[in-house]
């Protein structure tokens, strides 16, 4: 596998495989030098045309801790702002000996795009509204994990509740819990759903109340407040009376349940409940996952040799 | 004086018989069907049919505004290659064609050029901003017969039945391109299974249909002539058809890329699969062959819209839609749809050549007298588009590496060959 695009590109064995590398990353994000030569030699850009801090974040703390080298490139720092082309920036970068473009865009299929103007190895941070394959596979390693289930989430009900329709981490996700053997749930006002939403496997209920009881899983979507002035759905009260988690919701969740975010959270709009006030919340883990996960693609995809590899330190 | 053609062994496709004889041009006239005949030229015709040469009603040339995509010359030239001798000309260029020095110049370029009758068509609104009527009369006097604000549907429903009103008036056709604007907002591709999933805003056919459906109501009302570009919908078909039915003066395009692709092509984000209205579904496309089977559509238009190579590299939701069509619009018809010669002929010339009101030079019989507007084409011929070797200035061509059945071989323009054996001669 020389790209990660879209989670349609891997194989459930190819999650469950990086799923298990994630094993071996976290224990060495346990020791104290949490550290490998693994990717020693390798550079990696991590290339946001569109701002999110923690994502670039967790790749490069994820890059460096396999002792790859790291560059950034922010679009607003860019000379994408002088009428440069998305094609110029990426030749440019891709001349400069990079192995891998870590791409984060607006726009749907820019990173597949990317890769015909580059040789190196191009992962998805989140394109548009279509895929976030690695919020997908820490997502899977957070939930199975919980379960103890390690390569599948056969028996196990997850529910999904906000903004579908424009939400990359809900394209990535139901994919791999579907084919993990997990039973999805959506849960969001009619027009937030995808046009041919029952193509894609999934449960439809009209409100949190009819699932926030009966699922193993209950994962909230961040609720993109500029959509609530387009006309594309009710006001905030409303929305709210619907489709946020609230303290009574949350007493509701079952005892083994847990509850998951991608984050950055909006309080006050899909969580009125504070997370730190929910035990079965798991915002942090995924957090703390999503390094391990990241690690795990990065080895997977440009590291040579198995994961024994990894066993040994890093040299000081 | 020209020099004198004679066509030997090819079948020529008339709308009464499709039989083998030599077609000799003398002057710019066919001078003789039959018989076997000497001339200056003499072209091989053999395997091939000839008839008179394709009218394209749909052609966006770019030139006044945005001649490093296309000029009049250059898409003149790739409209000779695919056998046209008469275009269309959509009127969005910069300046729009809302206006008789525009509309003059296009028709200049267009004899300069001497491919091909380029035909401007005029503008239904001032800028095609959908605000003001066009001057339509003082157009009409220039000899526009075909307006349209393609590129965008005319929202106005009030505007859009003065429109017509006055086009009755004038006996002048107005052609609309059907889509409601709140509808498509941000659109980039068909609204179905395969936009759902790849994340990207949606183009549903009910925009489409809900236009069709409002102007056949108002060719109800107002019994004047219309005729709609590049219908993509099963749903747009069968309005159509019962319109028809009701002996409403409607008549009806199809695009070769609507009856050739589908919008799972867009899998891969490339934009050169984004077009204006969208690719859509295989049960589209089996409604709109439908729909040629049985007469509701009437020609096959190219909305040949060239794009600059780099305005093509954008993401998918900032490219512009459109693609070329002229060079390749038989071979496409030919290997997506079952038909036979007559139809072909029917569908790319006599049918568009009496919509747009040509028919004094092109859409002619091949016949002794006639004006010579002719292409000589087979169906039998496979070959592989190559975006490099198209004509057109630009390079977005859905078909790269596709194989298709069917080829022009010799195009003769106003009684001069202007292409002989697939090679343009000027
Ligand atoms: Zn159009
Ligand atoms: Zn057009």
């Amino acid at each position: 596998m020389k790209h990660l695009l879209s989670t349609h590109d891997l194989s459930v064995d190819d999650i469950v495989g990086i799923l298990d590398v994630a094993d071996h990353m976290a224990e060495i994000n346990t020791r104290t030098v949490p550290k490998v030569p693994a990717l020693r030699g390798k550079t990696i850009a991590s290339v946001f045309f569109e701002d999110s801090t923690r994502t670039r974040l967790s790749f490069e703390t994820a890059a460096k801790r396999l002792s790859a080298d790291v560059m950034t490139f922010m679009a607003s720092s860019s000379s994408l702002n002088k009428g440069e082309s998305l094609r110029d920036t990426i030749e440019t970068l891709s001349a400069m000996g990079i192995d891998a473009l870590v791409i984060r865009h607006k726009s749907s299929g820019i990173p597949q795009t990317i890769t015909q103007w580059t040789d190196a190895s191009v992962i998805n941070a989140g394109d548009g509204w279509h895929q976030h394959p690695t919020q997908g596979l820490l997502d899977a390693y957070t939930v199975t994990r919980e379960y103890g289930t390690k390569d599948s989430l056969q028996g196990r009900s997850i529910a999904i509740v906000g903004d579908i329709k424009h939400s990359r981490v809900a394209r990535s996700n139901i994919d791999i819990f579907r084919r993990l053997g997990a039973h999805v749930v959506v849960v969001a006002p009619p027009a937030l759903l995808p046009g041919n939403i029952e193509s894609w496997g999934v449960e439809v209920r009209p409100t949190i109340d009819d699932v926030v009881a009966d699922v193993d899983v209950l994962y909230m979507l961040r609720m993109q407040l500029e959509r609530m002035d387009s006309a594309i759905v009710p006001k905030l009260p409303e929305y709210c009376a619907t489709y946020s988690l609230t303290p009574e919701r949350a007493a509701r969740m079952g005892s083994g349940a847990i509850l998951m975010h991608p984050g950055p959270i909006n309080r006050g709009v899909e969580l009125i409940v504070d997370p730190a006030d929910v035990p079965g919340s798991r915002i942090l883990t995924q957090v703390k996952n999503g390094v391990n996960v990241r690690m795990a693609v990065l080895f997977s995809l440009l590291g040579s040799g198995a994961t024994s590899t990894l066993q040994q330190g890093a040299e000081s | 004086m020209s020099a004198s053609i004679v066509i030997r062994g090819a079948t020529v496709v008339n709308p009464d018989s499709v039989a083998v004889a030599d077609v000799l041009i003398v002057d710019g006239i066919i001078a003789a069907v039959g018989g076997t005949h000497d001339a200056d030229i003499v072209l091989d015709g053999s395997g091939c049919f000839v008839s008179s040469g394709f009218v394209d009603l749909h052609t966006h040339l770019r030139e006044p505004g945005k001649e490093e995509a296309e000029t009049i010359e250059s898409g003149s030239r790739a409209a000779a290659l695919g056998g046209y001798t008469a275009v269309v000309a959509m009127p969005n260029t910069d300046p729009a064609q809302d206006n008789v020095e525009t509309v003059r110049f296009v028709r200049a370029q267009g004899i300069a050029a001497g491919l091909c009758e380029v035909v401007p068509s005029g503008c239904i609104t001032i800028g095609r901003l959908g605000k003001q009527m066009a001057p339509y009369a003082r157009l009409a006097e220039e000899g526009v017969t075909f307006f349209t604000d393609d590129g965008t549907g005319v929202q106005d429903s009030h505007l859009m039945q003065r429109a017509l009103m006055l086009g009755k008036q004038l006996g002048v056709t107005m052609a609309q391109h059907c889509e409601v604007a709140s509808l498509t907002k941000g659109a980039v591709m068909h609204d179905g299974e395969c936009c759902s999933s790849m994340g990207v805003p949606g183009w549903p056919s009910a925009a489409e249909e809900q236009m069709v459906r409002r102007d056949i109501e108002l060719v109800r009302a107002t019994g004047a002539k219309m005729h709609f570009l590049h219908l993509s919908t099963a749903g747009s078909v069968e309005l159509v058809r019962a319109a028809k039915a009701d002996g409403l003066p409607i008549t009806a395009e199809v695009t070769p890329h609507h009856l050739a692709l589908q919008d799972e092509l867009l899998r891969g984000f490339d934009p050169v699969f984004k077009v204006n209205p969208p690719l859509r579904t295989a049960q589209d496309i089996e409604a709109l062959k439908v729909g040629i089977a049985d007469g509701t559509i009437d020609a096959v238009a190219t909305d040949h819209a060239p794009h600059a190579g780099h305005t093509k590299e954008q993401p998918l939701d900032d490219a512009p839609p459109g693609m070329l069509g002229l060079e390749t619009a038989l071979g496409v018809l030919n290997t997506a749809v079952a038909v036979d010669a007559q139809q072909i002929a029917s569908l790319m010339s006599w049918a568009p050549a009496r919509i747009a009101e040509l028919t004094e030079r092109h859409g002619r019989p091949i016949a002794v007298g006639e004006p010579a507007n002719i292409a000589v084409w087979d169906t039998t011929t496979v070959w592989t588009v190559s975006r490099d070797d198209l004509s057109s200035k630009s390079r977005n061509t859905p078909y790269h590496g596709m194989e298709l059945r069917g080829r022009v071989r010799h195009t003769i323009f106003n009684g001069e060959l202007v292409v002989r054996d697939g090679k343009a001669l000027k």
